[in-house]
């Protein structure tokens, strides 16, 4: 790195909201053709600092500096008119417009009276799809478009200014790996133009393939910057997390009974075909694949919230029909869905009459509802899973995602499940609870439990599984057992390259 | 439009058809059980018509622009009924009857203004308290109602104003003048739907808020403005309707928002906001003017209409559903 | 600490405000006028706020479930114009069950729509207005309903009759929430009510029909209908076609005035009657206070808001909307 002054400095930034602290003095730096790496757990105030950054919150304390200038960003404007704009985690485009109107959010060229400029825009939008190299033109309505052309709208949208900083939030998160060298290849061009970029991840790879520094946020606070090159993911992590996390691959063994689940050529329509596995009764089945491989269709098709068009599933050797979730719970299937937060719980709700919920018609004494029973039951898990959480009473959009991810799965085990189907375990959690449920799922099965775990992180799979089915399209490419496995064939699978396909 | 797709075009396309399968109807079913010998398809009834659509109408193509943003407002009826109280009433006033013909300019513009500022008001309360449109008008609606009761009691508030008289029922080029009010809000409207900034950013706060924000499109404003635009729609409604008639109850108006908002259901715009057309809605308040006419027309119970018009409502919905389904493959939830 | 007990109390208010609220509006007017909490008085507010009070419980069922009542003020209409017609026809003892059968499959309907067909509810029910009003018409010949000997009937007991001195319409309005308080607070069915409008895909996910859940919400809010239509022809014996028109946002008023939220999955019985309470002593009080009868709309505008406010401002934390 060459050590020019910064194009972005934020120094001693200070957020409060009633009751918390959510940024405590941060300071970062960003340099020119520089890519930053802003990393903490969830929680950790990242996103806090990118709305200041972004003029969508106002800081208490602390400057922020463009150049040598200093700037308050009182509004979102402020910000892109600074040369510092966003691309955010979570697409922000309207689908029913255009991709012009999209690209000018907020900034439509007007003629007089108010009217737009049309010919103004399209001129301006196709300059800038012509630098991306994309394959839809400015006419074309947003709705029509994949995830991956959205998110190059959103990436487009960025460049209608000569921007100066970039920031990408998560920006990977819904990308397949060959439209990910896309994204990268646009990082790289910015880079070369002098652009300063801030990348927001939680994937260790990705950040140790294109980041030059590292900056780590942990509670509000500011723990250090790292530069990339002369660290390495064990110490990001302690810097994140306060301590050292063991990430070893080294399982503990158990014995295995018969099979309690087994699919015979599932299909349902277009998403998936013709699919066939076991899981027997202690065993853990990873499901790897990238998104859209049909491996969380897989496990609603399972759980009665698809119909299969074509195929058969048996448990303990009975072939058994399932129409609805209602059906899959009463043979002893559970599910904890990949999407915690809109299938999972019911935010409103207290921890306890969410774990109850699907066995509350059961919990009665009379026609009534038994509080003594329910409370057993939350006390039971909340020791057995140790849930952090002040009381049953609580609210459960209150706790942190972990804890939340706890009161799913203590949910289901509730239920004393042949099956435990868990899709995306970690998802969205910090990387202390992301261990703890991976060492809970392990002992779940060597309690006896048939588990599938459904997951598109490699490290989460390799960890926790005793077997691997690799998915690519709908279609299962590959079998692994964990003597076969190594993180090159399994990439292979995932990604269609596999010869030997086993049916 | 810059961009209309085939699934635009059938969607656009679908009011349109309807009223032409309306029309096909009642003159088939007029000629065996009309109670007239006139027939239903003649073009003066069909000049009637358009006039007799004009003043939900207006309020429709304005609850269009509300419901694009993806608000809701209930009280446009209210809004209707005060300023018809304040049109009427003003010109009673003694100061107003000194100043001769002047008085009328003087009389619409208040009312207009009344619209203005209770809409401004329903705008202003979204704006700043975050409380939700459908529940802000609700209780505007309940408000304003009690505001045109207190204002004269239970009693009609009446003037009858020739020269507004002869206005209101002079035709040019054959259309009423309620038609050409109804016409040219409808052109308006629709030219700032499609070709300006305020009408775009409308689409774009009511199909992703959230973006609109971080784009920094100052959606409370344009809120107020949506308000105030659809207030004053109203009171033209109010202005057009009464210059006629002259006489207006305290209940008047009842059910307008009902009956505008199925106007607007009918032309295909989006409850959840962001999808819409003007010209759609200007079919929807068309097509149930035409069930009203037609089915007084085959000799059946005005009454009936009530009945149909709910029913055909919730069959669009149903079809707009099964028009959108994935198929077996969705999930069950 | 300053700051905990801070939060707690702003958390009271917003869990417990509408109480508060109730509590300080009824002390100042028994202060400006003490023949407002006269023992006559007070039953006499609760007696004509019976009937909307029957049908807000229903209807909050409907809205816990994550939907919206429109139709429950036509409904209306049609239950009363229906029982009194078959009240001559085939006498009180079958026309009431008779009445309940047929408002109980509009309920029936409405819920099949929203609930299976999965329907816009807001669309539905204001279609379904629409449509029960005409049904009405139809069903009258538009003309008004009486029954023919007002005298020769027992049929009034249920809107005129008393039991040891409290008026019958309270009585079923106070057995009425009695006894659905219980079922949303302490049965599965009220349990699964909560889960369906808190999350209905989570609820789905776990098991939980919602389908069915929400085809039941409607045949009680139906059922809660039935029950008013009753009241009110007992109490008037005659009725216009119109009766219930305008009730449907009146009682949303007094539901969400308790403080459900339209989103669904948050309120209680118990606080959608003191909605119903402070509408109805609104209206009183005001009148007491020699103010205009329709004063009480606009007082009860400002309340509605001010409600809702305060409500979702002690939620967010700060008074104003942050939307620029």
């Amino acid at each position: 790195m060459t050590d020019q002054s910064p194009i972005l400095r934020l120094e001693n930034i200070v957020k409060a909201f009633p009751g918390v602290r959510a940024l405590d003095g941060v300071s970062l730096d960003l340099r020119p053709g520089e890519v930053h790496a802003l990393m903490g757990e969830n929680g950790a105030g990242k996103s806090t600092l990118m709305k200041v950054l972004g003029g969508l919150h106002q800081p208490n304390e602390g400057k922020i500096y463009i150049g040598e200038k200093q700037v308050v960003m009182d509004r979102p404007q402020t910000a892109k008119q600074n040369g510092v704009v966003f691309i955010h985690q979570e697409l922000s485009l309207a689908d029913e417009l255009s991709v012009a109107e999209n690209i000018f959010l907020g900034e439509l060229p007007r003629k007089s009276l108010g009217r737009v400029d049309w010919e103004k825009l399209y001129t301006d939008t196709d300059a800038i799809l012509d630098r991306l190299n994309v394959g839809f033109n400015a006419r074309t309505r947003v709705g029509d478009l994949s995830i991956a052309n959205q998110q190059m709208v959103e990436i487009a949208r960025a460049l209608t200014v000569d921007p100066r900083a970039v920031i990408f939030d998560e920006p990977t998160a819904s990308l397949t790996d060959s439209e990910k060298v896309v994204l990268f290849d646009v990082i790289a061009d910015l880079q070369s133009r002098g652009v300063g970029v801030i990348y927001i991840s939680h994937r260790m790879e990705e950040i140790f393939k294109i980041t030059d520094r590292i900056s780590v946020l942990r509670d509000g606070s500011y723990r250090g910057t790292l530069n990339t090159a002369e660290t390495n993911e064990e110490d990001v992590t302690q810097l994140m997390i306060g301590r050292k996390l063991d990430l070893s691959r080294n399982k503990v063994q158990h014995e295995m009974g018969d099979v309690a689940l087994e699919v015979r050529n599932l299909s349902c329509g277009k998403l998936f075909h013709d699919v066939s596995f076991t899981v027997r009764k202690g065993e853990v089945v990873g499901f790897y694949g990238l998104v859209g491989a049909g491996r969380t269709e897989i496990a609603e098709t399972i759980f009665g919230l698809r119909e299969p068009s074509a195929g058969k599933i048996l448990l303990d050797g009975q072939e058994v029909t399932i129409n609805s979730p209602q059906d899959a719970i009463a043979r002893g299937i559970s599910l904890v869905p990949e999407d915690r937060k809109g299938q999972g719980l019911v935010l409103g709700m207290n921890c306890r009459d969410n774990m109850t919920l699907p066995q509350i018609g059961e919990l009665t004494s009379g026609p009534f509802t038994s509080d003594k029973a329910e409370v057993a039951i939350f006390d039971k898990y909340h020791d057995a899973l140790d849930i952090r959480t002040p009381g049953w009473r609580q609210t459960v959009g209150n706790l942190s995602g972990g804890n939340q991810q706890k009161i799913v799965i203590g949910k289901w085990l509730s239920m004393h499940p042949k099956v435990l189907i868990v899709d995306e375990p970690t998802r969205g959690i910090d990387v202390g609870s992301k261990s703890e449920i991976h060492n809970l799922i392990r002992d779940l099965a060597a309690q006896g439990y048939a588990v599938i775990v459904v997951s598109s992180e490699m490290p989460e799979v390799l960890h926790v599984s005793d077997r691997i089915v690799a998915m690519f399209s709908g279609r299962v490419m590959r079998e692994f057992t964990t003597e076969e496995v190594t993180e090159n064939n399994l990439v292979q699978a995932i990604s269609g390259l596999s010869e030997d396909r086993v049916a | 439009m810059s961009n209309i797709n085939r699934t635009d075009l059938i969607k656009q396309g679908a009011i349109w058809a309807f009223i032409a399968v309306e029309l096909a109807f009642f003159s088939i079913a007029g000629k065996f059980l009309s109670v007239t010998d006139a027939t239903f398809m003649d073009p003066e009834n069909m000049l009637l018509l358009l006039k007799q659509s004009a003043p939900i109408g207006i309020i429709a193509l304005g609850m269009t622009i509300v419901m694009i943003n993806g608000n809701i407002d209930l009280s446009v009826g209210a809004i209707f009924a005060m300023s018809a109280v304040i049109l009427l009433d003003s010109m009673g006033w003694a100061w107003m009857q000194s100043l001769g013909v002047w008085s009328i300019p003087i009389s619409w513009g208040l009312a207009l203004l009344t619209g203005v500022v209770l809409g401004a008001i329903n705008g202003l309360i979204v704006w700043k308290t975050g409380v939700d449109a459908f529940i802000v008008t609700l209780g505007s609606m309940l408000g304003y109602r009690g505001l045109v009761f207190m204002y004269n009691g239970e009693q009609p508030t009446s003037h009858l104003n020739w020269t507004l008289v002869d206005f209101a029922e002079a035709r040019f080029l054959g259309l009423h003048t309620a038609t050409w009010f109804l016409l040219v809000v409808a052109l308006i409207l629709w030219l700032v739907m499609t070709r300006t900034v305020h009408g775009r950013n409308a689409y774009a706060i009511g199909n992703n808020r959230e973006a609109a924000v971080n784009a920094g499109i100052r959606v409370g404003p344009h809120f107020l403005w949506n308000f105030m635009l659809i207030g004053f729609l109203s009171a033209l409604s109010a202005v057009v309707f009464y210059s006629e008639s002259g006489s207006v109850n305290p209940n008047d108006g009842m059910l307008y928002e009902l009956w505008a908002i199925t106007a607007v259901v009918l032309g295909g715009t989006k409850l959840t906001g962001g999808y819409g057309s003007i010209i759609s809605t200007l079919g929807g308040v068309i097509a149930i003017q035409l069930l009203r006419k037609g089915l007084g027309h085959i000799g059946s119970d005005t009454e009936t209409v009530n009945l149909v018009i709910g029913l055909i409502l919730i069959a669009v919905l149903f079809l707009d559903r099964q028009l959108n389904r994935k198929g077996k493959e969705e999930l069950r939830v | 600490m300053a700051e905990i007990s801070k939060a707690g109390l702003s958390g009271f208010l917003a869990r417990q405000g509408i109480i508060v609220a109730f509590a300080v509006f009824m002390i100042v007017f028994a202060i400006a006028n003490p023949r407002f909490i006269d023992i006559d008085n007070i039953s006499g507010v609760i007696r004509s706020s019976a009937i909307l009070g029957v049908m807000a419980l229903g209807v909050t069922f409907v809205v816990i479930g994550g939907n919206l009542d429109l139709s429950v003020g036509s409904m209306m209409s049609f239950s009363t114009i229906v029982v009194l017609d078959l009240h001559d026809k085939i006498g009180p003892a079958l026309a009431i069950p008779a009445m309940f059968g047929m408002t109980l499959c509009l309920g029936a309907f409405i819920g099949f729509l929203v609930g299976y067909l999965k329907l816009n509810s807001l669309i539905v029910t204001l279609g379904m207005l629409s449509a029960i009003h005409g049904l009405t018409l139809t069903y009258s010949g538009g003309q008004n309903m009486d029954i023919a000997d007002k005298r020769g009937t027992w049929f009034n007991v249920f809107g005129q009759g008393d039991i040891i001195g409290i008026p019958i319409p309270i009585l079923m309005f106070a057995l009425l929430a009695a006894g659905l308080g219980v079922v949303l607070s302490r049965t599965a069915f009220g349990r699964k009510v909560y889960a369906v409008g808190g999350n209905g895909t989570a609820a789905v996910f776990s098991g939980i029909p919602r389908a069915r859940i929400v085809f039941l919400t409607y045949l009680m809010s139906s059922f809660c209908v039935a029950m008013a239509g009753l009241m009110q022809a007992s109490r008037s014996l005659g009725s216009q076609n119109t009766v219930g028109q305008g009730l449907e946002l009146e009682v949303l008023a007094a539901v969400i005035l308790g403080g459900a939220s339209l989103l669904g999955g948050s309120g209680t019985i118990f606080k959608t009657v003191i909605g119903v309470l402070i509408l109805g002593f609104i209206q009183n009080g005001l009148l007491l206070m020699g103010l205009a009868f329709y004063a009480q709309y606009v007082v009860t505008w400002v309340i509605i808001i001010l409600a809702v406010w305060l409500d979702i401002a002690a939620k967010r934390g700060r008074l104003l909307s942050p939307i620029a």
